[in-house]
């Protein structure tokens, strides 16, 4: 344990920020359902999952770097197609009940969509390549990083300013932000709430796939890769404060950051660390870091 | 409250059922006298989330992990450090309130969501170092081949063994249910502001309600592992706790006996369903669905709104959680 050089420091401070940038981009789009629709989206891990085999599939049909872009494009936008018709068919019409139903509802559509992803794809390992522009390392602080992890650095603060100048200065993010606040006002200005929901719920999917795309090449795409995900998920934008996007990345940050370091410390239990800080901040704060939208 | 008339008839019903019951496994085959045990069971895992979640209203979202713990603490003790069956089966109900007691702690702190997303982590976490935790635990293996004493080695004499318990835990959680406790607890689901106002301790009520819950947990837990001699980390898993969620949803939240029945439907759906298919959590999926649309008070629930006329319903009326 004393051998800890700043070589390996160094290695697992990008590797923890390349993670927390993926966490980050899944739950930007969880936390944007929560703030908007006031529901934890349990499907959100299963929509993750079939972002990244989409990806692979993509990948599989156009070959070389081309089918790389197709795919962090094309997924997400096929994650947003099933969560399209699953909202408008389906869980629309819930949107008067109790939250209870909500939850349950997207308990019951992860059930599915992780079937679903089974039967399509099968239970064998999954990976891709990410595109030969990655290929090599950059060396930093004497630990050599993978240039799709500086990719990862990029795309996530990226992906937070587009969400936050959508939210905060666009028509239809106002709109959005006003109908979780009082829903009733904003219909009764003549805007249809339902299709305010249903735009913010699939922006939320879309962000999910796009999560699941960007992690395709840097792990094995699995069918448990959504349980896993979501719980970290869930953690990570309570402890953020639910709804608050910058709580997102706060919270993705720790529990990025805690792993990564974890692993020089214990590597069996490395996945203890995280926890353990989610425990501390919420004894310390109950409600989360930032603040809460609800 | 139901009229004297119909509570007579309710333990008539009740006193032929336990007949029928406990004739059952000398005409039934082994298998089905096993998945009989399995339904106990589970029967009583799932009343025991009713505990917190229909009567105390508490979004107590990862209850399995007390369930496992149950189950592992039992299987440790007996294989580890090679206690006697007799002690480890009553120490490892204590193990599982006690964590109980550690999460709810943490727990009560919140409300609602928030309440529900924390215990899925700490539940989590839970799981997690039960899966890593090789040496100890077996990881994903898990334990297997616990001894059992004679007594209930037999899969007939484990199916009286749980059927006892499982009547005794039915008793006592009866009781609770309608003892000044219950009430207050049902009371402060519907309106805890005005609880806290009257000058009720809610958060302690409330972890008084995860303790003793997650001690009758621990008791289906250590069951299973009386019936099935084996433990295995996925009794701790969150879709686990979900699925028990949606027994409680399918049997009814706001009765007692509910929950009993959505199991019963759920373990014998899961028994018959998989013969024919591997995708069991589709066709949950698929149930769960139906169910949100067609019936959200449950089985139970319906048949008591159909029996009764409104307001006069035994176990409280429906209400938003």
């Amino acid at each position: 344990m004393l051998s800890i050089d700043m070589a390996a420091l160094g290695s697992q401070l990008f590797v923890g920020l390349s993670r927390s940038m993926i966490l980050f981009i899944v739950c930007s789009g969880l936390s944007y359902v929560l703030g908007v629709l006031r529901v934890p989206n349990v499907a959100h891990g299963s929509l993750y999952m079939i972002g990244a085999f989409s990806a692979f599939s993509i990948t599989k049909l156009v070959a070389g770097p081309a089918g790389f872009w197709l795919a962090l494009i094309l997924a997400p936008l096929i994650v947003a197609a099933v969560s399209f018709v699953a909202e408008r068919a389906l869980f629309c019409h819930l949107y008067e009940r109790e939250h209870l139903m909500l939850l349950l509802f997207t308990f019951a559509l992860s059930l599915i969509l992780g079937d679903l992803v089974k039967i399509i794809w099968g239970a064998e390992y999954k990976s891709i390549m990410s595109p030969a522009a990655f290929d090599g390392s950059i060396t930093v602080l004497g630990a050599s990083i993978p240039k799709y992890n500086f990719f990862l650095l990029i795309v996530g603060p990226f992906v937070a300013l587009a969400l936050w100048l959508f939210a905060n200065k666009t028509k239809i993010g106002k709109i959005a932000r006003a109908a979780a606040v009082d829903r009733e006002m904003v219909g009764a200005v003549g805007i249809n709430v339902s299709w305010v929901f249903a735009f913010a719920f699939v922006l939320g999917c879309f962000l999910a796939g796009l999560g699941g795309a960007l992690v395709a090449p840097t792990v094995s795409i699995t069918l448990g890769m959504d349980h896993n995900l979501i719980i970290e998920a869930f953690l990570i934008v309570i402890i953020g404060g639910l709804g608050n996007l910058w709580g997102a990345m706060v919270g993705s940050l720790i529990f990025g950051l805690t792993q990564a370091f974890g692993v020089l410390f214990w590597p069996q239990f490395a996945i203890v660390f995280p926890y353990m800080a989610v425990v501390i901040v919420l004894l310390w704060r109950p409600k989360g870091l930032l603040k809460s939208v609800w | 409250m139901r009229k004297n008339g119909s509570n007579t008839k309710t333990i008539l019903f009740l006193a032929a059922l336990a007949v029928v019951l406990l004739f059952l496994p000398s005409v039934l085959t082994r298998f089905y006298t096993y998945i009989l045990s399995l339904i106990f069971v589970t029967a009583l895992l799932a009343m025991s989330l009713n505990m917190v979640v229909g009567h105390g209203g508490l979004f107590q979202f990862h209850h399995c992990v007390f369930y496992g713990v149950g189950a592992y603490a039992f299987a440790l003790m007996i294989t580890k450090a090679g206690l006697p069956m007799w002690i480890s089966f009553i120490v490892a109900p204590f193990v599982s309130a006690l964590t109980g007691l550690i999460i709810g702690w943490l727990c009560v702190r919140l409300t609602k969501l928030y309440f529900g997303m924390l215990q899925i982590s700490l539940g989590s976490l839970i799981w997690a170092i039960i899966f890593r935790w090789y040496s100890l635990t077996h990881g994903d293996d898990g334990i297997h081949g616990i001894p059992m004493p004679d007594l209930i080695a037999s899969t007939t004499s484990a199916y009286y063994f749980i059927f006892l318990f499982f009547v005794l835990c039915l008793v006592v959680m009866y009781l609770i249910f309608k003892s000044p406790f219950g009430m207050t607890l049902q009371a402060m689901r519907d309106n805890p502001d005005r609880c806290a106002a009257v000058g009720i301790n809610v958060r302690r009520h409330q972890l008084t309600a995860i303790v003793l819950a997650t001690f009758f947990a621990g008791i289906a837990g250590v069951l299973f592992a009386v019936l099935e001699r084996t433990v295995f980390p996925d009794l701790l898993f969150w879709v686990l706790s979900l699925e028990v969620f949606i027994m409680c949803l399918l049997g009814g939240w706001f009765t007692f006996a509910g929950p009993a029945v959505g199991a019963a439907i759920t373990v014998a759906l899961r028994t018959f369903v998989g013969i024919y298919t591997e995708y069991w959590t589709l066709v949950l999926g698929v149930l769960l669905i139906l169910l949100i649309f067609f019936l959200p008070e449950g089985v139970m629930g319906f048949i008591y709104s159909k029996m009764e006329s409104s307001g006069q319903r035994d176990a409280a009326g429906p209400r938003g959680v």
